[in-house]
């Protein structure tokens, strides 16, 4: 039963309107960080609120007609990923909606006829797939633990998931590091310009779909800090704080890494991923067995 | 002011074209990228993309092989956009003015908005440039807000 007066009920409401803004001062933070780690002073923790608005008032150059009807459903459909989080709900209809998000993009820029921009999609395709199995059977650690798929269940048990399952967060910090698209695995799309492949999945992207894609981006990666932070969803402060120290290794881990190929991308996320999870499973059923 | 003109202003990506320079322009707009300069406190980014600049920096002289495809840059990058000409062999041509197959400054092909002379120019005075541009494009920018 819904209770309308109290306050708890509008807590996912407001987590799901701030998502956007939150990821934005995030992606701000990152830019500051980055650049006080190489010794330069940096952009204000405003700059992406800037450059989302300039774009959205630039001249519209649309490459095809599905474009901007995908850009909204990319980021339609990470409001959507996150609002499943907010609200308590299923861990796998969750991944499936980030997922459909991705393939929106992905079609977005396959729907055009430069070879960046296909290369580019090609290879955001293959960081889904180096992605999506780890967090598919990160969620099937979180079932065995919690006894559902339900979101909600995490907070219903009264002991933080962290302590049964470190190997598990440990895998995420790969998975997280090719969401946000940071070295060593941008391969799909760089931040920094002089690159193989231009701006990647987002070459014929310009204006307000790039806008678009942009504050859906900014939803993702919060999405992916909120669902580490599940890990220890008991205390919101304890929460915030292993999303944030995940977010600064990702950081750190991407000024200290040049690029790397995709190979290594799949590699790397299916090695480390896998053998974490698989090791943290078989601890999980002897605990159970031996209990 | 607007808060689009604010956040153009705050936020101009730079599209940085070749014409044939010496690379001595070119290596001073990379340094101007280096922790001793660092334009992007400015928000300025060096990006790839001409459909998603919004400043076009053009060194060297044009030349009839390369002038269609300056042109094209500039034909992809979306309103408002700015061009500054970088050194002198952009200006005007410089020591190739005469030249048979150069046909002399950047603005012979598309509208210049600002000139940063120099041999090369200096990183401090392409930031200075970039700022000449971003006064202009205030202007413009407030401008459309009125209907004008």
């Amino acid at each position: 039963m819904v209770d309308l007066l109290s306050l708890n009920t509008y807590i996912p409401v407001l987590l799901v309107v701030l998502a956007p803004i939150i990821g934005g001062i995030l992606m701000g933070i990152d830019r500051k960080l980055t650049a006080r780690m190489q010794s330069r002073i940096g952009p204000p923790i405003l700059q992406p609120f800037y450059d989302v608005i300039k774009l959205w008032g630039k001249q519209p150059f649309l490459a095809s007609g599905l474009q901007p009807i995908l850009a909204f459903g990319y980021f339609g459909f990470s409001i959507a990923a996150y609002t499943l989080l907010a609200f308590g709900q299923d861990i796998l209809l969750m991944i499936f909606t980030i997922a459909l998000a991705d393939i929106c993009l992905m079609v977005a820029s396959f729907n055009s006829k430069s070879p960046y921009s296909n290369i580019g999609a090609k290879r955001g395709l293959l960081g889904m797939m180096s992605c999506e199995p780890v967090m598919i059977l990160a969620a099937l650690n979180i079932s065995i633990m919690t006894g559902t798929f339900m979101i909600q269940g995490i907070f219903d048990i009264t002991v933080p998931l962290l302590p049964y399952l470190p190997l598990t967060l440990l895998a995420m910090i790969p998975v997280l590091v090719v969401n946000m698209q940071k070295s060593p695995f941008d391969v799909s799309a760089s931040g920094h310009a002089h690159q193989e492949l231009v701006r990647g999945i987002y070459t014929e992207f310009s204006g307000y779909t790039l806008a678009l894609i942009e504050l859906g981006h900014w939803t993702k990666v919060d999405l992916m800090l909120s669902f580490v932070a599940l890990f220890w969803a008991q205390s919101l402060i304890v929460g915030a704080t292993l999303a944030l120290s995940f977010f600064f290794v990702a950081l750190v881990i991407d000024n200290v890494y040049p690029r790397l190929d995709w190979k290594s991308m799949v590699k790397t996320t299916w090695t480390v991923g896998f053998l974490l999870i698989i090791a943290n499973i078989i601890g999980l059923i002897v605990r159970l067995v031996a209990l | 002011m607007r808060t689009m003109t604010k956040a153009r202003i705050k936020s101009p990506w730079v599209l940085h074209f070749d014409c044939g320079s010496c690379n001595g322009c070119d290596i001073e707009i990379l340094a101007a990228q280096t922790p001793r300069f660092d334009i992007e406190r400015f928000g300025i980014v060096n990006i790839g993309d001409p459909k998603q600049a919004d400043m076009l920096l053009v060194t060297g002289p044009v030349n009839k092989r390369n002038q269609r495809v300056l042109r094209n840059l500039y034909d992809q990058m979306p309103a408002p956009k700015t061009v500054i000409a970088i050194g002198e062999c952009a200006c005007s041509g410089a020591i190739f003015h005469n030249c048979p197959n150069t046909l002399g400054g950047v603005d012979k092909v598309i509208p210049v908005d600002v000139y940063v002379p120099g041999c090369a120019a200096r990183p401090e005075q392409i930031v200075d440039g970039i700022m000449l541009a971003l006064q202009k494009l205030e202007k413009i920018s407030e401008c459309q807000g009125e209907g004008g």
